[in-house]
């Protein structure tokens, strides 16, 4: 993780790159550790669900705790990212999360999802997986503690919670699925998400009405290791 | 731990306070803050699409797995056997290892209130007129698995053999799992649908179907075919079983127990 505040002045020897901060590094805790958690319980869930694999494992008590209890503290990062004095632009982001302009749909209809010139600090992919993610883990934790501690419902809830509980973990399979591959397939944007930055030049192409310095930030010079140029999600702290 | 649909923690109902307690847009943000709230949408859909899938799922995965039966019943690849309501087995147990037992170890025990307890092998069971069923497999849970065949010993054929004495009036049936436990009456015992399988789906029974032996009670849910059948000892008493402790129906008849009338015989 780049200190956010670093600046080197350039020199004529080395290429800078000019950065602007897209996340906190509360906002990065919050994604990595809800995606440690999202992950844990996919993995855990499908050797659970899939017979075959189910049998090759012979501590399914233990898969099925870790299962539950991955699940259960799935909104513990976000409590965590309200309860200190870095809750308000991880709520800014929240709020823009939130929000779709007309230009969001234009974007989600064009061909190859250009950028237009409507994108904000998130396009509407970006928005519609959190509101997937956000969706997902209250019906999930509903669901599944149901099938866990069934006793105090009726035996058709039991059923049902567990009809919910097999599509939605199919839904998120997917989503989450299709989140990494697009995260893998632009390099800067995950790198921003590692590291907190993201270049000027990204930003300005493909999040134009987004201002960067709008909620403080002010753009930096951060210096780029030479590795960066290549392959941008590896450590910039060069 | 969240037991209920009540008041849900979600990043994108944050911002839902009254209108003066909002944060205003990011300072320059040439329209954020601005445009219809559709994340949040999203969120109560889902949340209200899957409260009503709690209380109508069972109805509805009913209807999907009739839907999907032609094609799950045709399908070579086995590859419908992952999708939900496609009528595939679910593997549950009660202990937290994997009860293992060779079938060259194999033993399986009759007694208590018979005039000679009997102790089979794996292959003495086999030496015994076989019963072969094509029947479905109903879990209390909803699922249901249609025509599974099984071939196994009727239980009636093994008490006749022991030889049940005359104040006997129940059966108690043991895993070698250790912990879960079944009962039966004589009378439900002595069906003829009522077996110590070791045939399943076309092959010995799977280690994870309970194999190599396991009961197989077909009119009645699940929970009653015992999984890993170690010993069925005759009494003259009714011992509720692992879930009849803990409130599923002593008589688990298909259809007409635990609430769920909609459940075709098997």
């Amino acid at each position: 993780m780049t200190p956010a505040n670093h600046v080197t002045p350039a020199t004529p020897a080395t290429q800078v790159t000019p950065t602007v901060e897209r996340f906190t590094r509360a906002e990065r805790w919050l994604h990595w550790a809800t995606a440690v958690l999202v992950l844990t319980a996919a993995i855990t869930g499908l050797i659970l669900y899939v017979g075959p694999l189910t049998a090759l494992f012979d501590r399914r008590e233990l898969l099925k705790t870790v299962h539950v209890y991955s699940g259960l503290a799935m909104p513990v990062p976000l409590v965590a990212a309200y309860a200190g004095r870095w809750r308000d632009k991880v709520r800014a982001d929240l709020r823009r999360l939130n929000r779709w302009t007309p230009g969001d749909w234009r974007w989600l209809r064009s061909r190859g999802r250009v950028a237009g010139d409507q994108v904000g600090k998130f396009n509407a992919g970006q928005k519609a997986n959190a509101a997937f993610i956000a969706g997902m883990i209250p019906v999930m934790m509903a669901t599944g503690s149901i099938m866990r501690w069934f006793d105090p419902f009726p035996l058709e809830w039991r059923t049902g919670a567990t009809f919910v509980h097999d599509w939605t973990a199919i839904a998120t399979w997917l989503v989450v699925t299709g989140h990494i591959l697009v995260a893998f397939s632009k390099p800067p944007a995950l790198g921003s998400m590692l590291r907190g930055r993201i270049s000027a030049a990204w930003a300005r192409d493909h999040h134009p009405r987004w201002v960067p310095d709008a909620d403080g930030a002010t753009p930096t010079m951060a210096e780029p290791s030479p590795a960066s140029q290549e392959e941008p999600w590896t450590s910039a702290s060069g | 731990m969240d037991h209920t649909l009540g008041p849900v923690e979600h990043p994108l109902e944050a911002d839902r306070g009254p209108a003066p307690e909002r944060p205003a847009p990011p300072r320059g943000d040439k329209d954020e803050g601005r445009g219809a709230p559709v994340g949040r949408r999203i969120v109560l859909g889902m949340v209200g699409l899957g409260a009503a899938g709690i209380l109508v799922g069972d109805r509805v995965n009913a209807a999907l797995e009739r839907f999907f039966r032609p094609v799950t019943e045709n399908d070579p690849t086995g590859l419908t056997s992952f999708v939900p309501s496609a009528g595939r087995f679910r593997i549950y147990s009660v202990v937290s290892f994997d009860p293992v037992r060779s079938d060259a170890e194999y033993r399986l025990t009759v007694d208590g209130l018979v005039d000679t307890p009997l102790k089979l092998s794996l292959a003495d069971l086999k030496d015994r007129p076989p019963t072969k069923l094509v029947k479905d497999f109903q879990c209390v849970t909803g699922w249901r698995v249609p025509e599974v065949p099984w071939t196994g010993v009727l239980l009636r054929d093994l008490l006749e053999e022991a030889g049940v004495q005359s104040n006997a009036t129940h059966l108690r049936i043991y895993s070698f799992d250790g912990a879960y436990t079944e009962s039966l009456t004589l009378d439900q015992a002595r069906r003829d649908d009522v077996m110590a399988a070791y045939e399943m789906l076309d092959g010995p029974v799977e280690q994870i179907h309970g194999g190599p032996v396991r009961l197989y009670v077909a009119p009645m849910y699940g929970y009653k075919s015992l999984k890993w059948l170690d010993r069925i000892e005759v009494v003259d008493e009714m011992n509720p079983g692992y879930w009849e402790v803990r409130g599923y129906d002593v008589d688990a008849w298909v259809g007409s127990s635990n609430g769920r009338e909609g459940d075709a015989p098997t």
